[in-house]
């Protein structure tokens, strides 16, 4: 019904899905041994690490887009440098690396909280069969994996939702950067009420049916 | 049995230079079963968290298999895994009982172990709850989960703390005739720490008493229970310490 109005939905489904679930594993593969790292170890600074990552976790996704809008622009410290790596402005590449910033904090965070609620006593005693540090760690996490899927699950919840970044680096070209929300936006704009309550809708549906498959993933631990 | 397996010597331990133990000497023989007691907070806990190199003493030195380690020197992964511990409170994994069992086993890069784990499980009473999540266990089938995923690893010493305290006598009965058993049948060295003077006479050959963090006296099970050199140990054995 929806996609017969707008043939141009699926591929703004899509990019939605591509952009946030690119940059969700990018934060996952940042964030959790990040977190894992702050909640396990103690070094020097580590206070003061926690407050930043505290803050980062409440950054305004338009600050975040603000931020990469001028690393990536032509004059800024990164565009300037024409690398392949380097995503350009108004890119999907652009959407992907705003999405990390925001992202890599939640997961970070929430993956510190988890595992520093992991009995003290445990990795002493996986260590006393035999855990290396690192092998101690993992368990730290497996045991925590409840509270990391929580973490995977906070990130994705603050990507896929955000329009500020999305907006600013991504300009929300039509077929190019449009994503689900920035196409609410403009919908509104525009007075189209009914395409934006549908674009509404499927976003809550896309989030909603991410979650339960990240909870299947979870599997038994919420239930023991 | 006069081959030592443990020489601590000079040995303090500090926790926020609160001093909370300083054996000048301690010798635990190969094959011998001694056990560690104390009033609570005497520093038992402490001193094998010490043999299980799971700690740096603050000072001195442990002698284990020949090579002498220190505040500076720590054990190679290969030394550190010849020795285990069951604690006083057992945090299991939130994995089933088998794999809990089986857990130390894997961390060593062992995969094809069934038929021991099989054993193991069997030997301890819960083959019936291989695949029963660990978190739901009750104490005492936890402690003996414990104890299985410790004496599965055939350590040439294992440390148990408190490894009855509360439980029935069927599960006591039954964790000191394992631990007696592996004494016997593979010679494994046990340093016991219990609250319970007649579980140490039953078991032990040698029984150390520690006192605020100092051991006071070390002596073959019998002298200690019916001749000691200590008033001490006197009084500790009857029930009569004052602390
Ligand atoms: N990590 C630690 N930090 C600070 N103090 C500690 C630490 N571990 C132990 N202590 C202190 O060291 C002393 C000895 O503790 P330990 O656990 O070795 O006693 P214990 O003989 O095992 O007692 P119990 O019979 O009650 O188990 C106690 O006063 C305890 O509070
Ligand atoms: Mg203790």
């Amino acid at each position: 019904m929806i996609v017969s109005r707008d043939p141009q939905l699926t591929e703004i489904v899509l990019l939605s899905l591509q952009v946030s679930g690119i940059a969700l594993l990018f934060s996952t593969l940042i964030g959790v041994p990040l977190g894992a790292l702050m909640g396990l170890s103690r070094f020097a600074g580590r206070r003061f690490a926690i407050v930043l990552l505290y803050t980062g976790m409440g950054f305004p996704p338009v600050v975040v887009g603000l931020f990469v809008y001028l690393m990536l622009s032509r004059s800024g410290p990164l565009g300037s440098l024409h690398a392949a790596w380097i995503p350009a402005l108004f890119t999907p590449g652009a959407m992907v690396l705003a999405q990390i910033i925001i992202a890599v904090p939640l997961v970070a965070g929430f993956t510190m909280a988890a595992v520093m609620g992991v009995d003290r006593n445990l990795r002493q005693q996986v260590e006393s069969l035999g855990a290396t540090s690192w092998q101690s760690a993992m368990a730290a996490i497996t045991e925590a994996r409840a509270g990391v899927i929580v973490a995977i699950i906070a990130g994705f919840g603050g990507i896929i939702s955000e329009v500020g970044a999305v907006m600013m680096v991504g300009g929300n070209i039509e077929g190019k950067t449009r994503v689900l929300t920035t196409a609410i936006v403009l919908e509104t704009r525009k007075g189209e009420f009914d395409l934006a309550i549908a674009l509404g809708v499927i976003l809550l549906s896309l989030t909603f049916l991410s979650n339960v498959v990240m909870l299947r993933l979870q599997g038994g631990t919420i239930d023991d | 049995m006069s081959e030592t397996l443990y020489e601590l010597r000079g040995i303090t331990k500090k926790y926020d230079k609160r001093s909370v133990l300083r054996v000048d000497e301690l010798d635990i023989e190969r094959g011998e079963i001694l056990a560690l007691v104390g009033p609570s907070g005497a520093g038992k806990s402490t001193l094998l968290r010490l043999l299980n190199f799971l700690e740096t003493p603050s000072s001195g030195s442990i002698r284990f298999h020949g090579e002498i380690f220190d505040a500076a020197r720590q054990p190679s992964l290969d030394i550190r895994r010849r020795v285990t511990t069951v604690f006083q409170r057992p945090v299991l994994l939130r994995r089933s009982v088998r794999a809990n069992v089986a857990y130390g086993l894997r961390l060593r890069g062992e995969r094809d172990a069934d038929a021991r784990i099989d054993e193991t499980l069997a030997q301890v009473g819960l083959a019936e709850m291989a695949h029963q999540p660990a978190r739901t266990l009750s104490g005492g089938e936890a402690q003996r989960v414990a104890l299985a995923r410790a004496m599965i690893l055939r350590p040439d010493a294992l440390l148990l703390d408190e490894p009855s305290a509360n439980l029935d006598p069927y599960n006591v009965g039954l964790i000191e005739s394992i631990a007696s058993d592996l004494n016997q049948e593979q010679g494994t060295t046990i340093v016991l720490v219990t609250h319970n003077i007649f579980q140490a006479r039953r078991l032990a050959h040698r029984v150390a008493l520690l006192l605020e963090g100092r051991i006071i006296e070390v002596a073959d099970v019998e002298r200690f229970f019916t001749a000691p050199s200590d008033p001490r140990t006197r009084a500790f054995t009857r029930g009569e310490m004052i602390y």
